[in-house]
């Protein structure tokens, strides 16, 4: 049974575009990412899985429960850590963390203690004197303290320091390491090529690319750094070409042997071939719009 | 009950403000009768002779110089109104507040039904009123008692049974209302219960308004009626109360189906 399963989703806003025809498949134990840039469709993704939308199409299932139908028993075994964080105006951390609790008619004390001490969280503070990270800080303990099974996390380092973001994914790993299946969102790519182990990128609503980070990364484009000059002008498959103080920087998902024929007809003291980074890869495509 | 107990601690603040303003006014009301009770027969006749300004205030049929006459007109307009203005302002953003705060997505994306939600919000809501008004119904008994006046007990607790039961109305029109709205409904609900008040003043003005009567709450509390008939007017209340129980059956349809934001 899959921990996340997405079925021609299709989600309408009146005429406004939210997501279209996506298919998503989270395995059990997966460290998850879901990357897109703001206005893809990851948030209007995420609340449908917890039933905050209803989708204008298709459908989802959490550990095989329908999202729609069976809300309850699947938030009972989720931990959702929004991208903004509101509450209830008056009250203290330690109420909040209480009050959620006691939604999920669980006794989370020591869990609560624990991650509020991992954090640093003071929890006798009101929630209106929180300043952005302390808010998040307290949404996350919400989200982890009852030990759920998924955790669905959109954008969960906004707002916090380098610091506690490094916390914060120290205690995401070892809840994956227990089990737990983590869903992470984020346009930061780098938060994802050093966390999960396999991603989805979203854009426009739709599903451009998904599989394993490492192959997502093998797209079978080079970065190409060549001291000299060339006229690389003409040939097919070439991105992102600019010129640096001893020659040109380009991404190449051509044919190798045009490549080096082009080369060879320039003026080469230096070449340096390397895999592009994760972020290099995806910023390019998403500028372009293209599938990977 | 988590929910409830969430809402009563929010609603907290509110009911004790509003509770405190009623409670204070009638006192007052009724701490003044003794004094004045000696102008009324003079007042009464004054106000007798003002033609639809009378009629609209029921002060035509209501002799003002008993204590009982008295308190239906002025007590009854500051916990008809006032008691109005919280039921519908309690009503309309108790389920509304949660997605205009934001706190919707905390709420709802624990292992709750909509239904409970809604199903726990309506009994604090209930609650609320109802300690409102018996806070405020012994607030009025002690100082009739402290002003040496016997307490008509019949009439008293019929008119706090018909603002009551006016509360319950607004508050549950008002509810259904609130399930739609994702802003404050507050100008929403205390525009209605101002309106549902004039609208019983231009119906005690002429005949050809009385029908509706049948459409405002203020209709079924005419203290003239009630201390005349000596009891309620149980077709204007089974009318109300439906009112009551099609906003409430709205709200479980809207807020069970409706997208949060």
């Amino acid at each position: 049974m899959n921990a996340i399963q997405i079925h021609d989703l299709t989600k309408y806003y009146g005429k406004t575009r939210g997501v279209e025809h996506i298919d998503l498949t989270v395995q059990p134990g997966d460290f998850y990412g879901f990357i897109g840039p703001n206005g893809a469709g990851k948030s209007t993704t995420i609340r449908i899985l917890l039933g905050l939308i209803r989708p204008s199409g298709g459908g989802a299932q959490i550990f095989g429960l329908d999202t729609g139908k069976e809300r309850e028993k699947i938030l009972g075994r989720v931990g959702y850590l929004p991208s903004e964080v509101s509450f209830y105006p008056g009250m203290r951390v330690k109420e909040l963390l209480k009050l959620s609790a006691d939604l999920h008619r669980r006794d989370c004390g020591k869990r609560s203690e624990l991650l509020c001490e991992r954090l640093q969280l003071d929890t006798t503070r009101k929630a209106e004197e929180l300043s952005l990270g302390n808010r998040k800080k307290t949404a996350i303990v919400c989200a982890l303290q009852h030990e759920p099974e998924l955790l669905i996390f959109d954008e969960p380092t906004s707002g916090l320091d380098p610091l506690m973001q490094k916390e914060l994914f120290e205690i995401l790993r070892e809840r994956n390491k227990e089990g737990a299946t983590v869903f992470l969102s984020s346009h930061i790519l780098t938060e994802i090529q050093h966390n999960c182990t396999d991603a989805a990128m979203i854009k426009d609503g739709a599903i451009l690319a998904s599989g394993p980070v490492a192959e997502l990364s093998r797209t079978g484009t080079k970065r190409i750094r060549v001291r000299g000059s060339v006229d690389c002008g003409s040939l097919a498959g070439v991105k992102d070409l600019h010129g640096t103080p001893k020659g040109v920087d380009f991404l190449y998902s051509g044919d190798m042997n045009a490549l080096l024929q082009t080369l060879s007809k320039g003026d080469i003291q230096d070449i340096t071939v390397t895999e592009p980074d994760l972020e290099e890869v995806f910023l390019h495509y998403f500028e372009r719009g293209d599938a990977i | 009950m988590t929910i409830i107990k969430q809402e009563l601690r929010q609603g907290k603040a509110s009911l004790l403000i509003w509770t405190a303003a009623i409670g204070f006014l009638l006192m007052i009301c009724i701490f003044i009768f003794p004094e004045i009770r000696g102008d009324m027969d003079a007042m009464g006749e004054l106000f007798a002779s003002m033609g639809s300004f009378t009629a609209a205030f029921s002060m035509d049929r209501l002799n003002i110089g008993t204590m009982i006459g008295f308190y239906s007109i002025e007590c009854g307009n500051i916990l008809g109104l006032g008691g109005a203005f919280f039921a519908a302002f309690a009503g309309v953003s108790i389920l509304s507040k949660e997605e205009k705060d934001k706190t919707a997505e905390f709420l709802l994306t624990h292992p709750v039904s909509r239904a409970r939600v809604v199903t726990e919000k309506l009994a604090a809501l209930l609650m609320e009123i109802t300690a409102m008004n018996l806070t405020i119904l012994a607030l009025s008994l002690l100082s009739m008692r402290l002003i040496g006046e016997s307490i008509p007990w019949k009439e008293v607790m019929l008119l706090h049974g018909a603002y009551f039961l006016l509360q319950l109305e607004l508050a549950g029109v008002c509810f259904g209302i609130s399930a739609f709205l994702r802003r404050s409904g507050a100008g929403i609900g205390l525009g209605l219960a101002a309106m549902l008040y004039f609208l019983n003043l231009i119906a005690n003005m002429t005949d050809h308004t009385k029908f509706l009567k049948c459409i405002t709450p203020f209709g079924y509390c005419e203290g003239a009626d009630i201390l005349d008939k000596g009891r309620l007017h149980t077709g204007y209340i089974a009318v109300g109360m439906l009112f009551a129980c099609l906003g409430i059956a709205a709200a479980y349809w809207e807020y069970a189906r409706k997208d949060m934001h």
